[in-house]
């Protein structure tokens, strides 16, 4: 992953007109997600509660998901299981070629700071921590040194628009710009997958627009795959494909 | 700084009405502990002080009733037995009557050679023998009332009625930080002359006799030897090692010794108990950061370390503190209890105790935080912001 990090891969998304890479949508990629057959419930008082019944899912490496479907359908735990912050009861959870279940809590850990970017619905910031130290928090977990991490935060937060904001603490910042902090942190390390779970639910439109058009960035200019739940039909639009689960199945689905 | 200590500091500054005050609790904590262990030491430095070539005979019934002034000679009789003293409360007050200093009627020349940690100048020693007016204090009480040589001590009697007024002719050093330098000596030989012409019931009576053998290993022969001397007779004795003495001395204020070690203790507890609480509302309300932490990839290694840092760093900064604070406080108590307690100081031990038990406040209070924020699922970073 080091080598990835120190390649140029953000610089050249900060740059709309280089070409994009390892992304073409009319070749069949290796599948960056692959569930299979999984089923997950939960318990709740004596009675179980099946929240996703024996589903499967693949994911094409590049690609970029938007996930529907009514309040409580499993949208979020599916994506807990992909994340890898969650696991399957049965079925198989396999992403980047890695079954999840061969992983202790502790390589499954080491593997999502590799990985997985997340970005939350209430951008989950540390509060005391400022947007450049917020955004080179998961670089602790890498092997760059101090000098190189804070390189790095601040080209991330130059390419999310906030290069002028990079001592303000998410306090001081709107809801766009934190969510913007979220997605800088999320991509730093140069995760291959990126989790968003309703991103844009507590932004308006505008703000909701500029974190869209990043994403929509991030997945063309450097092929991170993307999966997103959202309720928002415009945000879907962002997407390649959108999924509509419901009541733990997925009905149909449709290009982006 | 690196970013993680970064975090830890502010984190342990974000609520700094709550991080005052739990840090003040360990600070009053510290120093509570501390003075209760001092005021423990100084109660037990007497004995601690006591020698063990000594032997302090008594009268069997009880320490306020006197001995036969003729026991001395037959003390002296026995075998191992090298000298004896003699030692008698005199008990007066000074001036206003609420001074209150420890004065002994002593035979000065056997008394003091069995005390050689009262060092007292040739000169000194020799003008206090020549006159029987004269009396000898230590340095510590000389330096208290501002006395100097030739100075007039007027004592007003109590057990002995009347106007008593001494010369001050010497003054004399503990040689060791034990040795009380609090007290004054006066001759025996004067005080029951005097209660011979008055004659007083107490007249012709020790106190005790303070006895110096031989060989320290037969002690416990000796003694018994002296007792048996005496048995049957109109005052029997008891005698013991002038450690054992002090002891005894001390048993019955022993219980209160307990119940202010007990206190001690309790003082940690307290504190323990309010430090875990803080933890507690800090890691609940820091819930979902810890759940973020996790879900970056962060592993237990960086969250014990983030949370235990924090604890530590406030038990140790404000132990520190409140082992600072010890030195001064407890030089003003001992001032204030002198009297009774000459030997109050701040053993090296006691401040390595308080700042150990600090430490170990700030170990045990995160012990739950801790566990509660290992097991904050991960999942519970998607579910809200707060
Ligand atoms: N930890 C849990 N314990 C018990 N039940 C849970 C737990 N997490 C989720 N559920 C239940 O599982 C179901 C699916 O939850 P999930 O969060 O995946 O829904 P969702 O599609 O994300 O809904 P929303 O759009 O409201 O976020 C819900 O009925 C929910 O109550
Ligand atoms: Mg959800």
């Amino acid at each position: 992953m080091a080598a990835r990090l120190a390649g140029k891969t953000m610089s050249e998304a900060a740059e709309p007109e280089m070409p994009t890479h390892a992304l073409n949508a009319g070749k069949p990629a290796a599948p960056m997600v692959r569930l299979s057959a999984v089923s997950k419930s939960y318990w709740r008082g004596g009675e179980q509660l099946t929240v996703l019944n024996n589903l499967s899912l693949e994911v094409a490496a590049g690609d970029f998901i938007a996930l529907m479907g009514p309040s409580g359908s499993g949208k979020s735990t599916l994506l807990n299981l992909v994340a890898g912050i969650d696991r399957a009861d049965t079925g198989q959870v396999e992403v980047a070629g890695v079954d999840l279940a061969t992983l202790d809590e502790g390589a499954l850990a080491d593997w999502r700071a590799a990985n997985v970017g997340f970005i939350f619905q209430f951008y989950n910031l540390l509060p005391v921590l400022n947007a450049i130290e917020n955004v080179e928090l998961p670089l602790l977990l890498t092997g760059l040194h101090a000098d190189a991490r804070r390189t790095r935060a601040r080209q991330v937060l130059g390419l999310v628009g906030l290069a002028d904001r990079l001592d303000h603490r998410p306090g001081e910042l709107s809801g766009g710009q934190q969510q913007r902090v979220a997605i800088a942190r999320a991509v730093v390390a140069d995760p291959r997958l990126i989790v968003a779970d309703e991103p844009t639910g507590d932004l308006d439109r505008a703000a909701g627009a500029d974190v869209l058009a990043l994403l929509g960035r991030l997945n063309e200019g450097l092929g991170t795959t993307i999966l997103m739940v959202t309720h928002d039909q415009h945000a879907a639009r962002a997407a390649r494909r959108v999924l509509t689960l419901d009541k733990g199945v997925l009905v149909d689905s449709a290009g982006g | 700084m690196g970013l993680l200590a970064r975090l830890l500091l502010r984190n342990l500054l974000r609520h700094r009405l709550r991080t005052l005050l739990t840090g003040l609790g360990i600070v009053i904590a510290v120093l509570a502990f501390g003075l209760l262990r001092s005021l423990v030491d100084a109660f037990h430095a007497g004995a601690d002080a006591a020698s063990a070539t000594r032997l302090i005979t008594r009268n069997a019934v009880s320490l306020t009733v006197g001995l036969p002034i003729t026991h001395r000679d037959r003390i002296r009789q026995i075998p191992g037995v090298t000298r004896v003293g003699m030692a008698r409360w005199f008990g007066g007050v000074y001036v206003d009557g609420r001074r209150f200093f420890p004065q002994f009627a002593i035979d000065p020349a056997n008394y003091l050679s069995l005390y050689p940690e009262y060092e007292l100048s040739a000169e000194h020693y020799a003008a206090f023998l020549r006159d029987r007016n004269c009396a000898i204090v230590g340095r510590q009480l000389a330096v208290r009332f501002g006395w100097s040589l030739g100075d007039t001590i007027p004592l007003k009697g109590t057990f002995y009625p009347g106007e008593w007024r001494f010369r001050l002719c010497g003054v004399f050093r503990g040689a060791t930080p034990v040795a009380d330098e609090g007290q004054m000596f006066l001759h025996f030989s004067l005080l029951n002359e005097r209660l011979r012409q008055e004659d007083h019931p107490r007249k012709d009576q020790v106190g005790v006799y303070v006895v110096g053998i031989e060989d320290a290993s037969r002690a416990a022969s000796i003694a018994m030897l002296i007792d048996s001397q005496f048995r049957n007779s109109r005052a029997e004795t008891l005698t013991e090692t002038e450690r054992a003495f002090h002891l005894s001395f001390l048993e019955m204020a022993s219980t209160i010794m307990l119940v202010i070690e007990g206190v001690s203790w309790i003082v940690l507890l307290v504190v323990l108990i309010v430090m875990a609480n803080a933890l507690a509302m800090t890691v609940r309300e820091r819930r979902s950061e810890y759940a973020t932490l996790k879900a970056l990839g962060f592993g237990p290694r960086h969250l014990v370390a983030l949370i235990a840092g924090e604890s530590l760093l406030l038990a140790t900064t404000a132990g520190a503190l409140g082992c600072l604070l010890l030195l001064p406080v407890a030089a003003r108590v001992g001032l204030a209890v002198q009297d009774f307690l000459p030997l109050l100081t701040v053993h090296p031990q006691t401040l390595l105790q308080g700042m150990l038990a600090a430490i170990g406040v700030g170990c045990v209070a995160v012990i739950w935080p801790i566990w509660y924020v290992l097991r904050v699922p991960v999942t519970a970073a998607l579910r809200s912001s707060d």
